[in-house]
């Protein structure tokens, strides 16, 4: 078969399994876009803004499990991907970015829309490429793919200059069925003697603590994960990027831990004698003060990137490899190992953090005659059963969201944890509800946060995705706000947000539905009616209490003792506990 | 500690910048760096010079590694090893005893005269980085032109080698 770069390029695609490519127009990729034009096996997505483009693309793969596509025109169109880019490099999440670029003798002469995009995108990727010859270009796509999904996934970079994809030249096209890549081969399976030095230790534990992150989610090893824990009925928390990949609803989840952790995760954190990490990356906001965090354990990591272990926290029994198989054989030698944890110690230890949890540090006023931004969570939870899609944004509602929603399934929760890039949200449960067409897709976003992507509320209408947009509608960049309160003595310097639209009016232009919310009473009613519009995308406005702060919160640089609680909850406010 | 980290990477554009951009996005030292392709003209071998505590350099090797272009790494400081370098250096003077001074310094060295006319004398000199430094040492600084030197290299001593 013959074909043209642009003609290789949909035709791989497809080859490849991609179902959708969520892209803009511009000319560098017009010969792209004319390929494109002439088939329907590829499904191409028109956003309005390249950013909409890699959320998007990315909320797919998150949801998926599968690589996101992103395809947009060289100089512009790659700088608006970048954002976009670098949030999916952060949370490790599987992209690939086709950027078009200018034509090969054109490159290096500031021609029109030039960038160097391969530059701009470097320390924002896994890798990326320059296709320099049309010989190369189905086989640069297969690497691609292949370094954007396999070992540490993360967002990969093609560009492509504009006459490798010139309709007139065509060369003999075959699907790369393989890829060899000697420079690239990641460790999947965890070393024996690591393991059963592993398990030794984990069933040496008198007070152990199960701290897991996005790797889990990551490696499709929820199962996995969740017959461990159980077995060793130890203790587990979750990284904001992790939640859901062990039930929120069981007894043995603590809450997510870290800066808007749980006070008994935090606690047990820092009582615990033997640290479990499996695919978490020992994130500042979730060790606090490095040189008091968990200052009393051993610490096993497991993490398929060699660089991710002991990068800010000394490990005792590290373990290379991919999480799934590891658990599996960590398994396997604690039950031929047939040794049991010492059940004395373990009923102290969980006396201990029921102890804790009785504080329901969670806690916040009911009687309110403002709409608590929690209790919409909350109703949100019942009104879906907790079964929904839920994406959002960056903020407090993000935290309120990640604290009150309980997760039950993994890649069910999508968020920017490391970048937190604003304006991720909606864009992004557009891509799920693409994939998931049948499911119940949610973005909870806060009004700064959603005037960052509104433009996408036309792609959603174009496409006819009814997702549900909750807007905790504070008036305030609220989590700035409560820094702003807590640290600059409530000076709130450009974190009120004025002159805002009228939200359901905004909606309605748009061609969606629009309701606001204003009584608590009112918020049960009125998601029920929301996600009774089968068919319809919903933007609900909720005119949220503009002075809520998210509890506990360890402030920046502290240790995991010293949490700021809630007014309203009852926990020992030790000496240490202090904030400042 | 300095360490010497040899690497071995794919022959490509931009693999430089890759491993320079590593460099400076983490802000680890650099106190040299160079490269040139191999008997295998797919594969570029560097040398990079740094500096830092063992956890660092345990991160500066993990990162380095975890560059798709990079196909093999070694830390030569972590094994016996020969490091090498060249320099370069011009020198006048219009003494016509202070060359022969600079020529015998430089055959004192193991260097060797590679450019000479009237008043002016270019050598060659390959050693370890603190040998040159002294031989620099030893010259009056008004009489050198300019010098260029290569930065390290290194290779393991014995049958120990980085190959893939
Ligand atoms: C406003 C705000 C507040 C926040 N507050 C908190 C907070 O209170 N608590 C909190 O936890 N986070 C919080 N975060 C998020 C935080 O910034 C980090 O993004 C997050 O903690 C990182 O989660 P993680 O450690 O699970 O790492 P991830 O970024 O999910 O990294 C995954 C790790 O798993 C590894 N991995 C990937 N695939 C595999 C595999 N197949 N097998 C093995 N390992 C694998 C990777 O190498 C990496 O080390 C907040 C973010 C924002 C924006
Ligand atoms: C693109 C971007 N710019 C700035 C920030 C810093 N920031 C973090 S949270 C926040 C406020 C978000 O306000 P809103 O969306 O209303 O959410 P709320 O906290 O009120 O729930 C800001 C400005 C960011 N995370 N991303
Ligand atoms: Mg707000």
């Amino acid at each position: 078969m013959e074909l043209s770069g642009g003609e290789i390029i949909v035709k791989f695609l497809k080859d490849e399994g991609v179902e959708f490519v969520f892209g803009y127009p511009g000319g560098a990729v017009l010969h792209i876009y004319d390929a494109i034009f002439q088939q329907d096996d590829v499904r191409h997505i028109l956003v309005r803004h390249e950013q909409g483009a890699t959320h998007a693309a990315d909320g797919y793969a998150r949801a998926t499990g599968k690589p996101g596509v992103v395809l947009v025109t060289s100089g512009p169109g790659a700088t608006n991907a970048v954002t976009g880019i670098a949030t999916a490099y952060m949370d490790s999440i599987p992209l690939v970015v086709l950027t078009g670029q200018v034509a090969l003798p054109f490159i290096g002469s500031d021609a029109f829309q030039e960038v160097d995009s391969v530059g701009i995108t470097r320390p924002c990727v896994k890798h990326n490429f320059l296709v320099k010859r049309l010989e190369d270009l189905a086989e640069t796509l297969k690497k691609a793919f292949h370094v954007a999904t396999t070992g540490r996934p993360g967002p990969v970079v093609v560009d492509i200059p504009k006459d490798v994809t010139d309709p007139g030249i065509k060369i003999p096209y075959e699907y790369p069925q393989e890829v060899h890549m000697r420079s690239y081969n990641p460790v999947v399976k965890g070393h024996p003697g690591q393991i059963k030095r592993a398990t030794n230790l984990i069933l040496s534990a008198k007070r152990p603590m199960i701290y897991t992150g996005g790797g889990v989610v990551l490696s499709n090893a929820s199962q996995e994960l969740t017959e461990f824990t159980r077995e060793l009925g130890y203790p587990i928390t979750q990284t904001l990027m992790g939640l859901g990949s062990y039930p929120a609803t069981d007894r043995q989840f603590v809450g997510m831990l870290g800066m808007h952790g749980t006070y008994e995760a935090n606690m047990a954190m820092h009582e615990c004698d033997v640290l479990i990490a499996i695919g978490a990356r020992f994130d500042d906001r979730v060790t606090g003060k490095l040189s008091e965090f968990c200052p009393h354990a051993k610490i096993v990591h497991v993490d398929i990137d060699p660089a991710s272990i002991a990068k800010n926290v000394k490990v005792d029994v590290p373990i290379v490899g991919d999480v799934k198989l590891v658990l599996r054989d960590l398994l396997a030698e604690l039950r031929a190992k047939g040794k049991q944890p010492d059940a004395e110690a373990l009923d102290a230890w969980w006396a201990q953090i029921e102890e804790w949890r009785s504080h329901n540090c969670l806690t916040y006023d009911r009687d309110s005659e403002l709409i608590k931004p929690q209790f919409v969570i909350e109703k949100l939870w019942e009104v879906t059963g907790g079964d929904a899609y839920v994406t959002s944004d960056v903020g407090q509602h993000q935290m309120f969201t990640a604290q009150f929603y309980k997760f039950d399934k993994p890649r069910r929760w999508i968020n920017s944890g490391g970048l937190g890039t604003m304006g991720f949200g909606m864009p992004a449960a557009l891509g799920v509800k693409l994939a998931f067409p049948d499911d119940e897709v949610v973005c909870v976003t806060g009004e700064a946060s959603i005037q960052m992507c509104i433009q996408e509320l036309s792609t959603a209408m174009q496409y006819r995705l009814p997702i549900k947009v909750v807007n905790l509608n504070n008036r305030y960049m609220g989590m700035v706000r409560q820094w702003q309160e807590f640290f600059y003595e409530s000076r709130y310097s450009h974190s009120y947000v004025e002159a805002l639209p009228d939200f359901v009016r905004l909606a309605e232009s748009y061609g969606h539905v629009g309701m606001r919310v204003e009584k608590p009473a009112d918020v049960e009613g009125a998601l029920r009616e929301a996600f009774g519009m089968k068919d319809r995308l919903v933007f609900l406005d909720f005119i949220t209490d503009q002075t809520e702060n998210v509890y506990p919160m360890i402030a920046a640089g502290k240790a995991h003792n010293q949490m700021h609680l809630a007014p309203q909850c009852k926990a020992p406010q030790s000496s240490e506990r202090e904030l400042a | 500690m300095r360490h010497i980290i040899s690497l071995l990477m794919e022959n490509e554009s931009g693999a430089l910048s890759r491993v320079a951009g590593l460099f400076s996005a983490r802000g680890y030292n650099i106190e040299s760096l160079n490269v040139a392709p191999t008997e295998d003209p797919s594969l570029s071998r560097m040398t990079i010079v740094t500096t830092g505590s063992e956890q660092i350099i345990e991160q500066i090797t993990k990162q380095l590694n975890k560059l798709v272009d990079v196909v093999k790494l070694k830390d030569l400081t972590a094994g016996e090893h020969i490091e090498r370098e060249l320099m370069l250096i011009k020198v006048r003077a219009e003494d016509a005893t202070r060359i022969e001074g600079f020529k015998a310094l430089v055959a004192n060295y193991g260097g060797k005269i590679i450019d000479e006319s009237e008043d002016i004398c270019t050598a060659e000199i390959t050693s370890d980085g603190v040998t040159l430094d002294r031989l620099l040492s030893e010259i009056d600084r008004d009489d050198i032109l300019e010098t260029v030197r290569t930065g390290a290299s290194g290779i393991f001593i014995g049958a120990r080698s980085l190959r893939i």
